[in-house]
């Protein structure tokens, strides 16, 4: 009699959050009615609606921008640093005390696995707030100042909605700055989630206010006379878009865009860890990731016994219920994003190059792609140079270091890189010539409020995190 | 006895510095530079599109290798420089004192104050990653730390009233960290420009590192705020020119199809006498971080 291995259903309960039928706008610290078209958030997963969400126009936004303008003026750029560090603090609390609820809410909005949403996005959340806590009444120590900038108009992603949340609001409001933000249209309950937070924060109003819609709002944002600073995530083409409309004006402008990241390994690396970062670099939040380890450049000599053990491990990839504890690749985000990643690597077959993917059952309902490897690849093909924001890796080969580099290199991005070696000298001769803004060395995708990060070249610029990521935030920052 | 005829002197040629040779424009072009009161001083050569591109090919070029040197060796190499002014001070008192209608005092003290800032920012080189720079830690086993680097090619348009200490205030912040510049001089006050060329071309600042144009910032900005092969752009020459506005903006514009760097156009044209404050040398620098886990 065999001995059935498969893994039982884990489903974490749902029970915890508490979706409403509709959201309004979140400004001057109530939740108001909308004056554009509301418009439905979706679970990827299994494509029904979640909720009705309020689209903010043109004077939804002036309305939150002078609610910001006024509570920056009145109340929190006067407010003494360490009083606002408390509300920070008392915030990332507040977080921590509702992480789970948070945790499957973003589950369910975005199409992450649960696992990754509860053990990575929402205590990485957290943490930002207590970092940036602490420096709200440490600036004169900055290196920048003390002298924030006023409203900060912020423009985050969907594929980790509330940890770029997290990334722009902690730093921006421990400056001193008030903001008004605007979530991802496909992903904007936890932002809402979070406003409920700072109501229950007591935090005072105005000081944090949610506008959600689509581009336009955006846009909206971006031109608003009001506002002082522009904070953008999200593609390498909206943010060259962002950096036109704001020439010629005093805005101050950060922007963490795209990424095409280079994971280098050679012959010598330990061969286990590397196929487990190559995994994590590429699979890893299905995908959607600007700094995903997108083209593995592996060295000739050992590319066939890496790629045999890669697609072994890439085998036992749970694809399927983000809920289900136990499920490592969760769903595409939204069905616009699932015909990009589509189109992108039928172009990669019809360019040439080698598919494969792992046997594997994608639900029948919702948004699925399952993890995929293309071999043969060349750097002029399409699948080498644009950003797939989803779960395909593209492997190249290389014979020498300066070949690995050059292959690195050639691209217009520059937001990060790997690289795996055994050897030190190594891998500080590679960090020093990948132009990239964050190098992983014998690790992948790691993140901690402590550490910058952002772009070189079109990947854009500016840092979030760390020391450095108070330059954004304060007049002597620039 | 016939009388002897006066001497005919040898006037001098200005000319671009371009991967540390002197080539005339490319265009054929060059435009009469008149001292403050009117008076003709030379003609100077136009730089064009065609001499702005080849200044990127070479300040590429350049920049890789500059980089690389050690930053004790950049600061060696940018005081070198400023020992060369010094030494060649009459010369380029007499350039800040022709083009810019000073005294010979106020000339006098222009050429200290750039010697000065030379040695100022040399001194820079080896300091810079250290007050910068971050060892962060991280709630993990990992080594985490964050250095600043060059951006790569920068343009400068460099101003036009401070045709000397504001020039070399603007090159030197870019050079020091590793980046390679190409300059478009004040177009009104080109010569000391051109003598500062022929200064670092007897320096130790490799070919390509700083290439110099003489010409009109508003002819050839556009042509480097597009090229895409330039990664950042000082716009601080166009303060006070005609039309400075509008020329900016569509240069920012222009300048975000590779999402340069933009160091924008004050209104009105700094005081360079005043200590330069960091920003002019880390707006264009990158900081890059690297992971490695901690283990045995």
């Amino acid at each position: 009699m065999g001995i059935d291995f498969d893994y039982a259903p884990a489903p974490e309960s749902t029970g915890i959050v508490d979706i409403k039928e509709s959201y309004g706008l979140f400004v001057d610290g109530q939740f108001r009615d909308g004056h554009g078209t509301p418009f439905k958030t979706v679970n990827p997963a299994t494509e029904e609606v979640l909720a009705e969400v309020a689209e903010a126009d043109a004077s939804d936004v002036d309305r939150a921008v002078r609610a910001a303008r006024s509570a920056y003026d009145k109340v929190w750029s006067r407010m003494p640093g360490a009083e606002r560090a408390k509300y920070l603090f008392r915030i990332a609390r507040i977080i921590q005390e509702r992480g789970r609820e948070l945790a499957v809410l973003e589950s369910i909005d975005n199409g992450k696995p649960i696992r990754e949403a509860r053990d990575v996005d929402v205590p990485t959340v957290a943490a930002h707030f207590f970092y940036y806590a602490g420096w709200a009444d440490k600036l004169k120590h900055s290196g920048y100042g003390e002298t924030p900038l006023g409203v900060a108009g912020q423009v985050i992603p969907w594929n980790f909605p509330l940890l770029m949340l997290a990334w722009k609001v902690a730093p921006a409001l421990a400056c001193g700055n008030t903001v008004v933000l605007k979530p991802a249209e496909t992903t904007p309950l936890t932002a809402l989630l979070f406003a409920e937070i700072c109501q229950q924060a007591d935090l005072p109003p105005g000081v944090v206010n949610i506008v959600t819609g689509a581009g336009a709002t955006g846009q909206a944002i971006v031109d608003h006379p009001g506002v002082d600073k522009i904070a953008f995530t999200g593609s390498t083409g909206v943010g060259k878009a962002i950096a036109r409309s704001v020439a010629g004006t005093d805005k101050r402008v950060t922007l963490e865009l795209g990424g095409k990241a280079a994971n280098i390994v050679f012959d010598d690396a330990p061969i286990d860890q590397a196929v487990e970062g190559v995994v994590t670099g590429i699979f890893f939040n299905q995908g959607h990731v600007c700094c995903a380890g997108s083209r593995l450049l592996v060295q000739e000599s050992v590319a066939e016994e890496f790629l045999d053990r890669l697609k072994r491990r890439m085998s036992t990839l749970r694809v399927g219920d983000p809920l289900d504890k136990n499920t490592d690749v969760g769903a595409i985000n939204s069905a616009a994003q699932l015909a990009r990643i589509t189109e992108l690597t039928q172009a990669g077959e019809a360019e040439g190059a080698g598919r494969w993917s792992p046997d594997c059952e994608l639900p029948q309902r919702g948004f699925w792609f399952p993890p995929t490897l293309f071999t043969e690849v060349s750097t002029a093909h399409r699948i080498a140079r644009e950003e797939i924001f989803g779960p395909v890796l593209s492997v190249l080969t290389f014979r020498t270091p300066d070949e690995a580099v050059a292959k690195a290199n050639n691209t217009p991005y520059g937001l990060s890189a790997g690289v795996w070696t055994e050897k030190g000298s190594r891998i500080l001769a590679m960090a020093g010539q990948l132009r990239a803004g964050v190098v992983w060395a014998n690790t992948f995708n790691k993140f901690d409020p402590t550490s910058p990060f952002g772009g070189y070249k079109e990947s854009g610029f500016g840092r979030e995190g760390g020391r450095h990521g108070l330059a954004a935030y304060l007049e002597g920052g620039r | 006895m016939a009388r002897e005829q006066a001497r005919i002197d040898v006037r001098k040629t200005y000319k671009l510095y371009v991967g540390g040779a002197f080539p005339r424009s490319e265009s054929g072009y060059s435009y009469e530079v008149r001292d403050a009161k009117g008076g003709f001083l030379a003609n100077a050569a136009l730089a064009s599109r065609k001499d702005a591109r080849d200044a990127v090919v070479a300040a590429r070029r350049a920049q890789a290798g500059w980089a690389g040197r050690t930053a004790y060796n950049r600061g060696q190499v940018l005081y070198r420089v400023a020992e060369i002014i010094e030494d060649r001070r009459p010369q380029f008192v007499a350039a800040v004192r022709s083009s810019e209608g000073l005294s010979g005092s106020r000339a006098e003290a222009v050429v200290d104050a750039v010697v000065d800032r030379l040695v100022w920012y040399a001194g820079w080189a080896d300091k810079l990653t250290q007050v910068v720079g971050n060892a962060n830690p991280v709630a993990g086993q990992f080594f985490n730390l964050s250095t600043p680097e060059p951006t790569g090619v920068v343009a400068v348009l460099a101003p036009q009233g401070s045709s000397l200490l504001g020039l070399v205030s603007t090159i030197a912040p870019a050079v020091v960290t590793g980046n390679t510049v190409v300059v478009v001089s004040s177009y009104a006050r080109p010569l000391p420009a051109v003598t500062l060329g022929e200064a670092l071309a007897t320096s130790d600042v490799p070919g390509g590192v700083v290439n110099i144009l003489t010409g009109d910032a508003l002819a050839v900005g556009p042509w480097l705020a597009s090229h895409m092969d330039v990664n950042a752009i000082d716009l601080v020459g166009l303060a006070g020119t005609d039309g400075a506005a509008e020329a900016a903006t569509a240069m920012e514009v222009a300048a975000a199809d590779n999402l340069k760097r933009v160091r924008r156009a004050p209104a009105a044209e700094p005081d360079w006498t005043r200590e330069p404050s960091l920003s002019a040398m880390t707006d264009l620098l990158e900081i890059k971080t690297v992971w490695h886990p901690m283990g045995v």
